[in-house]
Formats: structure tokens, sequence, C-alpha cells
């Protein structure tokens, strides 16, 4: 080999090294403006509520939606710290309960949480109906 | 090793096996096409909508497998001076644009309906919308940037500097809590996709592929006969 591709390997080399610690102080600075939405767990770990509007997601938990005049009440649950949520308008159609949501709205207290807009989350699991339904009926679905 | 990767012998793969190539696609693209339609079931929670999968899918995977080969040969070319492979990156770009664009647009047809949106900045779809951005510039530099030496420098640079975003879009879903699901086919874990709706993706997958093949033999013969000229010009 060259000396001339040994000196371009050797360029190559420190600027991928200075790139790396660029990104990670760049990644570190913006972590907060990275966050996409808040889990239950994470919205009680804040130390003060922000006043802006944010995004809360995680499991909309089972025999939690109850309608009245077209408000609906609902529960986001991670599984350790649940958010009760009041929302009016239109349920995006793949909302229902045990699949994942994302909440746009605002706070009212670590537990309490005013949507203004929903976004159905699902999760990486594609079947068939009747796999869906014979996997229901053994007690084998989502096993978390 | 410089002989393996002779620009004769390229163009000899396009004379010799295009055809075969043909057919070889044809076929597997009606048979991806017809499971796809008929032979796979609707999915439990989305019903009908999920059939996009097959389309968006694929098109994700080759629009980061061909930067992935983009940023690889552009090293190559800028360590060791070893040119053809800053054609064979040429010759790739157009086609990793453009399923990069499919993966965009079929992405926000399958959003509406599931998740309620068509658009929103999360983790996965802001580092997928930047992989488009990668590849426009790209293309762009060989255009904007007249002398083919500057040209070839600055490209390069960019194809391999934006092989840092390929995993931040693979393991964004991972990273940062976002809209978009996890993977569903994982290289180490059992896949969470039916077996009945994985043969049409799969089929799928390896017709584009071919077709990026495809594209690809033709786009090489056209780039390396433009240099060709531009050399005996200068």
């Amino acid at each position: 080999m060259s000396t001339n591709t040994n000196k371009r390997i050797v360029i190559f080399l420190i600027s991928i090294i200075t790139f790396l610690i660029i990104s990670k102080f760049l990644f570190s600075a913006l972590r907060e403006n990275t966050i996409y939405f808040f889990s239950p767990t994470e919205v009680s770990d804040l130390i003060e509520l922000p006043n802006k509007k944010i995004r809360i997601g995680g499991m909309v938990k089972k025999d939690s939606i109850s309608e009245e005049n077209k408000k609906y009440n609902f529960i986001i649950t991670d599984f350790n710290k649940e958010i009760s949520v009041t929302y009016s308008g239109i349920l995006p159609n793949l909302f229902v309960e045990g699949q994942g949501a994302v909440v746009e709205g605002n706070l009212i207290s670590r537990k309490t949480f005013v949507g203004t807009k929903i976004l159905a989350k699902h999760d990486e699991n594609y079947m068939p109906k009747e796999v869906a339904d014979s996997l229901k009926k053994i007690g084998n679905f989502k096993r978390k | 090793m410089r002989r393996i990767f002779e620009n004769k012998k390229i163009v000899g793969i396009y004379n010799d096996y295009f055809d075969y190539l043909k057919i070889t696609f044809l076929v597997l693209l009606i048979i991806g096409l017809v499971l796809s339609f008929f032979f796979s079931p609707s999915d439990y929670l989305q019903g009908e909508v999920v059939r996009i999968m097959y389309v968006h899918v694929p098109s994700s995977w080759l629009a980061l497998m061909i930067f992935s080969a983009m940023s690889v040969f552009s090293l190559i070319s800028l360590i060791f001076r070893f040119r053809i492979f800053t054609i064979f990156t040429k010759s790739l770009a157009p086609i990793g644009f453009t399923f990069s664009l499919i993966s965009i647009f079929t992405g926000s047809l399958w959003g509406q309906p599931t998740w309620g949106t068509f658009w929103t900045w999360d983790a996965r779809l802001t580092s997928m919308m930047l992989l488009v951005l990668l590849y426009i510039f790209y293309i762009l530099s060989w255009v904007v940037v007249k002398n083919i030496f500057t040209a070839e420098k600055i490209s390069s640079l960019i194809a391999v500097f934006g092989l840092a975003n390929i995993p931040l879009i693979k393991f964004s879903v991972i990273w940062w809590n976002t809209l978009h699901q996890p993977a569903s086919i994982k290289f180490l874990e059992e896949s969470t996709i039916h077996e009945s709706m994985l043969a049409p993706l799969m089929f799928m997958f390896i017709a584009f592929a071919f077709f990026s093949l495809m594209v690809f033999l033709i786009r090489f013969k056209v780039e390396s006969f433009k240099l060709k000229i531009l050399r005996e010009k200068s």
C-alpha cells in the first residue's frame, strides 16, 4: 500500500472519531427536544409539570374506555403508572383497548390529562383474525 | 483484486444475463403480487390496509441497504482511489432515492387509516426523511459541482458520513419513544408476522432487489459511458 493510501486511512479515522464525539454531544444536548411522547412513568418522574402541549403514550387499559355525550374517558398505562385521560373528538379506527395510543394535550396533574388529538399506535404483531382468536382462546395473546 | 471489477466485466454481465434477470424479476413480482392480493389474509386489527406493508417494507429495506452499499463503495473509492466504485455508487443513488420516496409515500398512506395521521415528527419518520435528503444531496452534488473530480470527493463524503443515519433509522424505534412500531422481522428472534403474511413480503422484497440489480446494470453502462466521453473531452 502506498503512503498516500495510509495517510488517507489516518485522515478518515480521525474524522470519524471527531464526528462521533460531536454527534454524542449534539444528541445529549438535544435529548429533551427529541422526546416524542412521555410514558406515564416518565410523567410521574418529571420534576415540574410542563405548561406547553405534550404527548403521552402507552397502552389503553382494558375496560377503561367510557363515553358520555361524545366525551371519552380512558386510562393510559405502561403497566407501572397510569394516567386518566379525557378527550372529546373523533377516535381513530385502531384506537382500541389493549393496543397502544399516543395522546396530544395538556397535563392537569401527574395523574390526569386533557387530550386534544389521539393517534393510535399498533404493535409489531401481524396475524390473520383466526389466529388472533385462537390465541385469545388459549389465553396466550399478548403475554405481558 | 482490481481485475475483478473491470468495466468490461460488469457490462458483460449486462449483455449475457439481462434477459434472465428480466424473466426472474417478472416471475417473482407476479408471484409476490398474487400472494399479497389474493392469498394472504387480512390482519386481525388493521384489516385489508395491512397489504400496504408488502410494498412499504421491501422499499424501506432496499432504501437502507442501497445507501449502506453506497457508503461502503464511496469509502473504498476515497481511500484506495478505486474509481470504479464511484461509478457503482453513482449508479445506485437514483434507485435508492426512488425506494426511499416509495417508502415515505406508502408509509403516509398506511399511517392515515391506522395511526390517524399522514405524518408526524417521531424519530423513525424524521430519520427516514433525513435519508431522502441525503439521497437528494448526493445526486445534486454531481449536478451542481462542475469539476468531476471535486464532485466525486464531495458526493463520496456525503455518502460516507450519511452512513451514520442508517443505524439511527434502524434503532430509532428502540432508542426513542416513537409512534412507529418496532421491527417485526429481526435477525436473531422469531418474526412477529404470521407465515401467511411473511411469504408475500419476502417474494416482493426479492423481486424489488432483482429490479434494483437490473436498473443498476443499465445505469452502470450509461454512467461509465458518460465518464468515458468526459475523459476524452478533457
